[in-house]
């Protein structure tokens, strides 16, 4: 029928643009970076990174109650479930400080990462 | 009490307003009202199942296994809603100008609102699971005062709903033949406004790596977090500091569901020929 053909069409020019864009994909050389969530608290409040690279940054939740990433600056937001360890991937950033904060206990969970 | 309220709120805005465009867009349909509530009802079964694995969930593939939940929420979710702007701007225009040569609104003729059914289910599931968890979160948790935070938890539910009414009866008001081209921008809107979302994901789970520098910073102009910014950001996608990919995906969306509307609706208009008594 026309309309699966139009959207076999649509789907394949969409799988196109994702994989051309997707042609680099993860590698192992991302530098590292911890962060530990406890009595909804970020540990290290301010997390130190390489510049302009990619960072693989690890939060870990020791709390009994889930948490969410959130940075405006770092354009991104990530649930993070009690006692879990989430991966999130963020930069290559230019030099600087970008604000981040736990979106459910903003009164205490803010912390800052400097890129350098 | 109050910041409970105004997370849930947040969490629940989107999925409101998403219910409440597609209950508009699908007036009149047949049905309509029982596969929305099937896929309203689905999704929040579905949250609460994603929330109950959020932890075994978050471990899998090195502690992205999240992302890739929403990467495949958010494409379903999209191809959904390109469904729908290209079949119903196609048929829908054929349905609306039968109903008005007879004089009637009713849109029997039209197939099943699935596609919208199954959109709105995976929006519920996404904001719901992470409602879920967090309300969970101090139920179960240890910190105190649970039971303000239930009622906080409560009114942000109940204002996010409130919201998603407005913007059904708002568009309620458009007259049936406006109508169809409100809602179709809109859902298009909503597309993109995924499609950014996906890419956002895609590059937070490590999966692509291109284009990530943001574009520009509007934070100044409109925040983010702001009521507004919070609230086109529901409705259109709106980002103060978008990256490129996520203005690639979203312009990619509006252009590939643009460009095939416009081929069925030359291919449709071959084949439809309105009867020129009738016609006005």
């Amino acid at each position: 029928m026309n309309t699966g053909f139009t959207l076999g069409v649509s789907l394949r020019c969409l799988l196109a643009t994702a994989m051309l864009s997707a042609c680099a994909f993860a590698h192992a050389g991302d530098p590292e970076a911890n962060l530990v969530i406890r009595n909804h608290r970020f540990d290290p409040a301010e997390l130190k990174i390489p510049a302009n690279q990619r960072v693989k940054l690890t939060v870990h939740n020791q709390d009994d109650t889930p948490e969410e990433f959130e940075s405006h600056q770092l354009n991104r937001e990530k649930l993070v479930p009690p006692g879990s360890k989430v991966v999130i991937f963020i930069g290559p950033l230019k030099p600087g400080r970008y604000d981040f904060w736990g979106e459910y206990n903003e009164a205490t969970a803010k912390g800052v990462v400097v890129a350098e | 009490m109050f910041a409970t309220a105004l997370i849930v709120f947040r969490e629940t805005l989107e999925a409101a307003l998403f219910i409440g465009i597609v209950a508009a867009a699908t007036r009149g349909i047949a049905g309509r009202t029982l596969w929305l509530s099937a896929g309203v009802m689905s999704g929040m079964v579905g949250a609460l199942a994603l929330a109950a694995g959020a932890e075994s969930i978050g471990a899998w593939a090195d502690g992205i296994g999240q992302d890739l939940v929403n990467v495949w929420i958010l494409t379903i979710a999209l191809l959904m809603l390109a469904w729908h702007c290209i079949w119903v701007s196609t048929h829908g225009r054929e349905m609306s100008q039968e109903a008005k040569q007879l004089g009637t609104s009713t849109r029997d003729g039209e197939r099943a609102p699935w596609a919208l059914a199954l959109a709105v289910g995976l929006a519920v599931l996404r904001e719901g699971a992470e409602t879920v968890l967090f309300v969970s979160g101090f139920v179960t948790g240890s910190s105190s005062g649970s039971h303000t935070m239930l009622i906080g938890s409560a009114l942000g539910l109940l204002a996010g709903s409130l919201l998603g009414l407005l913007m059904y009866f708002g568009l309620s008001r458009i007259r049936p033949h406006r109508l169809f081209a409100v809602t179709n921008t809109l859902v298009l809107l909503l597309a993109a406004a995924l499609a950014s979302q996906l890419a956002r994901t895609l590059a937070q789970s490590g999966l692509v790596t291109v284009w990530s520098d943001s574009l520009w910073d509007s934070s100044w102009l409109l925040a983010a977090d702001s009521p507004l910014g919070t609230f086109l950001h529901a409705l259109i996608g709106y980002d103060a500091r978008p990256s490129g990919l996520q203005l690639a995906f979203y312009v990619c969306a509006i252009a590939i569901i643009g460009i095939a509307t416009r081929q069925m609706r030359l291919r449709q208009a071959r084949r439809w020929h309105p009867n020129p008594v009738l016609g006005t």
